[in-house]
């Protein structure tokens, strides 16, 4: 097996006296496709929230690309190539929805680009996630379903090598869903390793090579998607006693 | 040379004209006092209206600008020019310092720290005996006022010039790369941090941005008012006008603390003549409650809105649906 791209070592994560995620370890390698599964309140945006740097962790380290991130801020391993979308749209509202790309492409990813093509590459992502139409809207007009797009949009622009979608897919149309699988295997395609979070098991599995499953902050499983489906403890977390 | 420059040097030109052709001191004595709302206002919109982090603290940052002035005019007997970069260097490590103490702070929180620090910044002014403490200090207004009529047309002369500065900082600022930072860190900050903004280090740039400006408007006061003690430098009157006009105006442009700046600032100095002095902070008032509750957007943004509602029912016949 090749060198991860990232490496949780046991990380620990309390909110007061509330451990919301319990010496986690997961690790993912270049290019690989994985899925993140969990009843609500399990941990998983918590997981992602460490991973990007909105929170940070109380213990374990987390190394992205053989280098430890564990203690820098956020902002510098979206440089590194560490892209999320937010399970609640966060769009900047004040800005057009190509404005909205921009960021990302300005920032994030300023490095890795070229200066010159930014609003082509800008249109090019929301060409292929379908919001082209609505370039210059303005973003607190869209609706729900379109921010969810965007949220996926503004992650694609800022030109990823990991990108962690948090249920990106909630609330979208069965063709809808098929859509973002298809952007987001062809995204994979190029080299890109992906982290799913989704609450629509039909998409995840189909998309994901292997499959992590937390609950109340722990890792009960983990493996390919079908040992995943016959795996009692799995039945039993989602299911009750 | 854009059209934003020519417009500038248009109205350093007019400013120019004006002082030559009037002698009236009276409506230099209310320029002025425009041009510093209008500076502050500016200043203030770049951390409030830019970057979305309410300051109440202004008065703080423009009483030191005004006191360090004082000092230095009394130690080294400095000319005005030095003794406003001083200013606005100090104010502007100020704002870096408090930046960095209180911008991890979030909304209500920030604003709240700031008005604390102008509360302490006058406890201790108004101990310092060098420059007068609680019974404040007289300033000679220099004899030599170069070529103008007056020392006030002088001092208007130079607010221009600061006002002209801080616009142009502002509009640069908005345009740029950074003032897109800002904007997405004033639109929803975790999120522009996780798109690679780095949000603290473009927060402190604003903060000492709206530091130094505050100081440079602060600078010239103790010559214009020519006798300052904290009560004047430290007035709620300066302090609101520099929150109000960036809100009656527009906070997310760099045009609508100026528009807000023009408008209220000749409605107070006409109120003064006209009616009474003592009326103007209640208008302050009244206005800054009416914008608030109706149009938060300012006027910019009330412009913004009708010309949008035109486009949309020109183009409704035809587009048929957005989607
Ligand atoms: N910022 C926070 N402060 C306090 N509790 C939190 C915070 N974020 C998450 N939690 C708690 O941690 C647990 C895990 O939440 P989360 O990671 O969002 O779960 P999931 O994404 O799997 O649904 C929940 O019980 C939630 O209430
Ligand atoms: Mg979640």
């Amino acid at each position: 097996m090749s060198a991860p791209l990232l490496d949780v070592r046991n990380i620990t994560k309390s909110f007061g006296g509330f451990v919301a995620l319990n010496d986690v370890s997961i690790h993912l390698a270049p290019g690989e496709r994985l899925g993140l599964i969990g009843p609500n309140g399990s941990g998983k945006t918590t997981m992602i929230n460490c991973v990007s740097g909105a929170l940070f962790n109380d213990g374990g380290a987390i190394v992205f690309e053989g280098r430890d991130i564990t203690k820098l801020p956020a902002y510098r391993r979206a440089r590194l190539g560490i892209a999320r979308s937010f399970q609640i749209p966060k769009p900047f509202r004040s800005m057009t929805v190509i404005e909205n790309l921009l960021v990302p492409l300005e920032f994030a990813a300023w490095t890795r680009i070229d200066h010159g093509r930014i609003n082509e590459e800008a249109f090019d992502i929301l060409e292929r996630i379908g919001l082209a139409d609505l370039a210059h809207k303005n973003c607190g007009d869209l609706t729900q379903i379109d921010m969810r797009k965007l949220e996926l949009a503004r992650a694609l622009a800022a030109r990823p090598n990991l990108l962690i979608s948090d249920e990106a897919m909630a609330g979208l149309s069965s063709e809808e869903v098929d859509e973002v699988l298809e952007i987001l295997f062809t995204l994979n395609e190029g080299g890109v390793a992906v982290i799913m979070i989704e609450h629509i098991m039909r998409a995840v599995m189909r998309y994901s090579e292997r499959i992590v499953v937390l609950d109340a902050g722990r890792k009960i499983a983990e493996g390919p998607p079908d040992d995943i489906v016959h795996n009692p403890d799995v039945e039993r977390a989602y299911l009750g006693e | 040379m854009g059209r934003f420059w020519l417009g500038a040097t248009g109205v350093f030109m007019a400013g120019l004209l004006f002082t030559g052709a009037v002698d009236n001191e009276f409506y230099f004595f209310s320029g002025y006092v425009i041009l510093q709302g209008l500076i502050m206002a500016t200043a203030w919109n770049i951390l409030g209206g830019f970057t979305g982090y309410v300051n109440f603290g202004s008065a703080g940052f423009f009483a030191v600008g005004a006191y360090i002035s004082v000092a230095l005019h009394q130690a080294l007997a400095l000319p005005l020019p030095f003794l406003i970069l001083a200013s606005g260097m100090v104010c502007g490590l100020m704002g870096l310092a408090t930046g960095y103490l209180t911008l991890r702070l979030k909304g209500i929180y920030f604003a709240i720290s700031t008005l604390a620090m102008a509360i302490v910044l006058e406890t201790v002014i108004t101990n310092w005996e060098y420059v007068g403490g609680a019974s404040g200090a007289y300033i000679l207004t220099p004899k030599d006022s170069l070529f103008f009529a007056s020392y006030v047309e002088l001092l208007f002369m130079v607010m221009l010039i600061i006002a002209i500065a801080a616009v142009a900082f502002a509009r640069y600022l908005s345009t740029s790369r950074t003032g897109k930072g800002l904007t997405a860190i004033r639109d929803d900050e975790l999120a522009a941090e996780c798109m690679g903004v780095p949000t603290l280090r473009l927060k402190l740039v604003s903060a000492t941005a709206m530091g130094v400006f505050m100081g440079m408007a602060g600078a010239p006061f103790p010559f214009f008012i020519t006798f300052v003690d904290p009560l004047s430098a430290f007035s709620l009157f300066i302090a609101v006008n520099a929150i109000a006009m960036p809100l009656i105006g527009g906070t997310k442009v760099w045009y609508g603390p100026v528009i807000g700046a023009l408008i209220l600032g000749l409605t107070q100095e006409i109120t003064t003549v006209t009616i009474s002095s003592e009326l103007n902070l209640l208008i302050v008032g009244v206005v800054l409650i009416g914008f608030i509750t109706l149009a938060p957007g300012g006027i910019v943004g009330l412009v913004q809105d009708f010309s949008r509602k035109r486009l949309r029912s020109k183009a409704a016949p035809s587009a048929g649906g957005d989607r």
